[in-house]
């Protein structure tokens, strides 16, 4: 057994090694884990949208409740303009929420809790964000960094404190999710050891505050991959409705 | 002194920025937990701006974790 906590974000390699031009493409644990956790998003939708009926089953309940859910949360906080947007943010919010739910399970691996692959998103996002929003306003996009009713001495300031918080925008976004699974399958960890080390005689102490940090980092799992889309939402709002 | 001393106690350090975190969870859930009291009917709308709250407020505690992070493995 590992008795490192981090041991347990460790990526191997599964099968071959395949280099392409000096690229390392080879299947890892952690694409077999994406990789479930799309098998598992797609076995979901599809028993869900398999037999529609009018009184609905569990699995259409739970799927249109997922719908539902995006879609309210679309419409309140980045308007009707962003409904061409909906596929984009339901495919990004349950495949989040898949990978941290996936990695919740004892012996997987997370995903989202390596820095690389949240960045990827937030980079994602990001960079989509901005070219959309110079393509609906133009240059007039650049209106984001300068906000109405400031007085005109302030205004370099203002300026260069909006262009710093619009710059760390995907540094923000990837590191929230990626501390906050990395944090805590790591104290989940940590508190797996105590119950070891302390043996029958105390362990059941540490066991049971394990039970409840899991219940905790369950909600966690689904809070993170709220947040990550309700932000999405909130940029994409700045992009799409102007208010400056 | 050692520069592994000195990284261990500027991870430590690092930890401080928990308090912050902690003040600010405890200010969301309280002030919402006030507002809930006096005017319950406002509040089961107001709960993803809470849970919206809670995980920004946390996260600034766990930009602490990132900067013990790099300093414990990156240097």
């Amino acid at each position: 057994m590992a008795t490192n906590p981090m041991h347990q974000f460790n990526v191997y390699k599964i099968g071959p090694e395949i280099k392409i031009n000096g690229i390392d493409l080879s299947f890892t644990n952690a694409s077999l884990f994406m990789l479930i956790s799309g098998i598992f998003i797609s076995l979901f939708l599809l028993l869900g949208t398999k037999d529609r009926k009018i009184v609905p089953g569990k699995f259409q309940l739970m799927s249109e409740m997922l719908y539902n859910f995006i879609s309210k949360m679309i419409s309140d906080t980045a308007g009707k303009k962003a409904k061409p947007y909906f596929s984009f943010i339901f495919s990004l919010f349950i495949f989040v929420l898949f990978c941290n739910m996936v990695g919740m399970l004892p012996y997987s691996f997370t995903v989202t809790s390596h820095i690389i692959v949240t960045l990827a998103f937030a980079m994602f996002i990001f960079i989509g964000v901005t070219i959309l929003g110079f393509v609906i306003h133009g240059f007039k996009y650049l209106k984001i960094f300068v906000p109405s009713g400031v007085p005109m001495v302030l205004l370099p300031i203002i300026m260069i404190i909006e262009i710093i918080s619009y710059l760390s925008r995907p540094v923000s976004l990837s590191v929230r999710l990626f501390a906050n699974m990395m944090a805590g399958h790591t104290m989940l960890k940590v508190f797996g050891g105590f119950v070891i080390s302390l043996g029958l005689v105390a362990g059941w102490l540490p066991l049971t505050f394990s039970v409840a940090l899991t219940g905790l980092e369950i909600l966690v799992a689904f809070l993170q991959a709220y947040v990550f889309a309700i932000l999405t939402c909130i940029y994409l709002n700045d992009a799409l409705n102007l208010h400056h | 002194m050692e520069l592994e001393a000195a990284k261990m106690i500027g991870a430590g350090l690092a930890a401080i920025a928990l308090a912050g975190a902690g003040v600010g969870i405890g200010l969301i859930f309280g002030n919402y937990l006030s507002g809930a009291m006096r005017n319950p009917s406002a509040a089961q709308k107001q709960f993803p701006n809470l849970l919206l709250g809670f995980a920004l407020a946390e996260a600034t505690g766990l930009f602490g974790l990132v900067v013990a992070l790099i300093i414990l493995f990156a240097f």
